[in-house]
């Protein structure tokens, strides 16, 4: 998006809008014309799964919130409501529970894809930050949204992770207060959460369009990192090659996805969140969703509640400095043997850590957790740094074309 | 010797068995034994039938301690236990329900009940603390039961389950709690309730609930019925849910399939 639009309106009416607001234009050069490298996998496609997804969540939600009510007397009872009464009530609720499971996991495969073929490197520190801050922001979102229907674990994951505030020393406490509207998580706290749970999501469409806007200053990375150097040579336009591929991609993982909604709507939630919440009686087993395991095993590995809190927040926080970790010139993990061989330790620290999140605490799980966080933050704080001062790569490709050509017929065209 | 031999190695053998039975025992919860249900699976549908014979089960022997907070109504539906609307009219009569409002004087009274509303909390526990004062703990509302209580399946049925979309986990629990009163001594130990004591004791004895199609007054089939009626009450829209998956997956594959066509003819030219 540098620059003026090839874009020719056709009617006039269209000429006469386009002079006012040229809003097609920017469609145009964005989506239609806009120069998409030729070499791109369908590990490309999970942005469009995203944007898909958050559009589900958006509209399944206004849906839901016609119908719901944040009170924490009614809040379960308008929920059951909306399952047996409301025409389709029960396709809009399962959608959006199993919708926000599949936005973390798409979000997963596309950060992981991130990291994988180094696309947080200059020139796309600002995306890569801003993607952080949407992952932030989905986090948020999804815990408060997890609260409201009231349940035994929506009232105990509540309780576990705003009194992570009260680990703030001198302020932790009165912080805690203000956030709960009172001394404990009630019905105050429920109040404000479905407030913020409608707000949040429309910060989020405002940093994606950041984040698409930050995108289309670089144009986007590809697997063999290598920049477009002949825009002919190197990149198809946007319409058709991008848009069919990424509708396919998304068809097939609403394929996934309707399996979830439709047949095993229950899979990923907690039987014990069909139980009205009762502050008197502990649920004998805590535990949040699936997408937020990992942190939750990292900070239950640490002894100190101070500590474990910074732990937390610094297992997310340091994604926001990967650029200026990662320290090798070489961009795609395709052509850096050793970075590969650390990534996929980190992928299975974080499996692990995710599947230990959800186990019993005990001194094996508590040792084990113990390990992989020190491989989470080994990865990021230590391998990252040193890798990319002593590795030997793989010789990168001249070009995109180059990559592309020995595969293909004659494609350069 | 030969009998010294035998009797040793009969001694050893009941000493393996009766340790590996006690550690099976005192081990982890054992997981209920997975029963057939027709609500199984893509093309699982409820048994009329069967929700009939559970909803007597309930009203004779439930009922007189456990809510069921669902409307007299949606006993008519035909994905459920399809009753007719006369009959649901007629059940709804015959139970006394708080009016809303007050009178005209101004007091709360009892009226007899119609189709729109919910089933009334038993006559002796109208709230939970009545409940527990009388039997030691409030006997939970059955409305949500078979998806509020589940068992960890282990490694690797929680992966197949994914596969196989299995989701009666709550009704099996059901039919094992019911089924699992095995201590002839101990009216409270169950071998499937999480810490094996439960503060229901065995409700249900054979001949208990008189069936009037034939089948048999068991109480295996008691709790069969039971938690097949309970898992509809849960889940009153799953029947419709499945139809519309099933529709639903097959025009996305489909549609994934065109679409994949499309795509590689575009990119015939470009990889």
């Amino acid at each position: 998006m540098d620059g003026h639009s090839t874009y020719v309106p056709k009617s006039g009416i269209a000429r006469w809008f386009e002079q006012r607001l040229p809003i097609a234009g920017l469609v145009h050069s964005s989506f239609v014309a806009y120069p998409t490298p030729r070499n791109l996998n369908y590990f490309w496609t999970f942005g469009a799964i995203l944007s898909v997804m958050l559009g589900i969540q958006i509209v399944t939600g206004v849906i839901l919130a016609m119908h719901y009510v944040p009170d924490s007397k009614l809040a379960f009872v308008s929920i059951e409501h909306i399952m047996r009464d409301v025409n389709y009530g029960w396709l809009m609720r399962y959608l959006h529970t199993n919708g926000a499971s599949f936005f973390f996991l798409a979000v997963y495969m596309h950060i992981f894809r991130g990291i994988y073929y180094g696309s947080y490197k200059a020139p796309r520190e600002v995306l890569w930050i801003l993607g952080v801050i949407i992952y932030v922001l989905m986090m948020a979102t999804a815990f408060m949204g997890y609260v409201l229907p009231w349940g035994q674990m929506s009232y105990a994951g509540a309780t576990v992770i705003t009194n992570l505030f009260t680990a703030i020393p001198l302020v932790g406490t009165p912080i805690a207060h203000w956030l709960w509207g009172g001394y404990a998580v009630g019905d105050p706290t429920l109040n404000r959460f479905f407030s913020l749970h409608y707000l949040l999501p429309f910060m989020i469409v405002g940093v994606v369009v950041l984040h698409v806007w930050a995108l289309h200053v670089a144009g986007q990375n590809n697997p063999d990192g290598v920049d477009v150097k002949d825009v002919k040579r190197d990149t198809v336009p946007f319409t058709p090659y991008a848009t069919v591929k990424d509708g396919f991609g998304v068809c097939v993982f609403l394929v996934i996805y309707a399996w979830f909604v439709f047949f095993i709507p229950n899979y990923l939630l907690s039987a014990d969140n069909y139980n009205l919440a009762n502050p008197l009686v502990t649920p004998a087993h805590i535990v949040p969703e699936w997408y937020l395991l990992p942190f939750y095993a990292i900070l239950r590995a640490i002894p100190n509640k101070l500590i474990g809190v910074l732990a937390l927040a610094s297992a997310m926080g340091l994604l926001v400095f990967l650029p200026w970790l990662d320290t090798s010139p070489v961009r795609s993990g395709k052509y850096r043997p050793m970075f590969r061989f650390f990534f996929w330790l980190f992928v299975i620290c974080c499996i692990g850590l995710g599947y230990l999140g959800s186990q019993e605490v005990s001194d094996s799980t508590t040792l084990l957790a113990r390990i992989l966080t020190i491989g989470y933050f080994g990865f990021l704080l230590v391998a990252l740094p040193v890798l990319g001062l002593v590795e030997k790569t793989k010789p990168v490709p001249a070009s995109i074309a180059d990559a592309v050509l020995p595969k293909g017929a004659a494609a350069a065209e | 010797m030969m009998t010294r031999l035998k009797a040793s190695l009969l001694a050893f053998a009941v000493l393996a068995a009766s340790v590996g039975l006690a550690a099976a025992q005192e081990a982890d919860q054992p997981k209920p034994p997975e029963q057939t249900w027709s609500f199984h699976g893509v093309f699982g549908r409820f048994d009329q039938a069967q929700l009939q014979r559970g909803f007597q089960v309930y009203r004779e022997v439930c009922s007189n301690c456990h809510r069921l907070s669902i409307a007299f109504r949606t006993l008519e539906n035909p994905d459920g236990p399809g009753y007719s609307k006369a009959q649901v009219k007629t059940l709804a009569a015959s139970y006394q329900v708080t009016n809303d409002e007050p009178n005209d004087q101004g007091k709360i009274f009892q009226r007899p009940g119609t189709p729109a509303d919910i089933f009334p909390p038993p006559d002796a526990f109208p709230n939970d603390q009545a409940a527990a004062a009388a039997l030691g703990k409030a006997p939970p509302d059955m409305w949500l039961l078979a998806k509020s209580i589940s068992y960890e399946r282990g490694f690797p049925w929680f992966i197949t389950d994914i596969f196989t979309g299995y989701q009666e986990d709550g009704a099996d629990l059901i039919y094992g709690i019911l089924t699992g009163y095995t201590h002839k001594d101990d009216p409270q130990w169950n071998l499937y309730y999480p810490g094996h004591k439960i503060a229901m004791p065995m409700p249900l004895q054979d001949g208990a609930v008189k069936y009037t199609d034939g089948t048999p007054d068991t109480v295996q089939n008691y709790a069969k019925d039971v938690a097949a009626f309970l898992s509809w009450a849960a889940e009153p829209t799953m029947t419709e849910r499945k139809k519309i998956g099933f529709r639903a997956i097959i025009f996305l594959i489909v549609l994934s399939g065109l679409l994949y066509m499309v795509k590689k003819r575009i990119w015939a030219d470009a990889h």
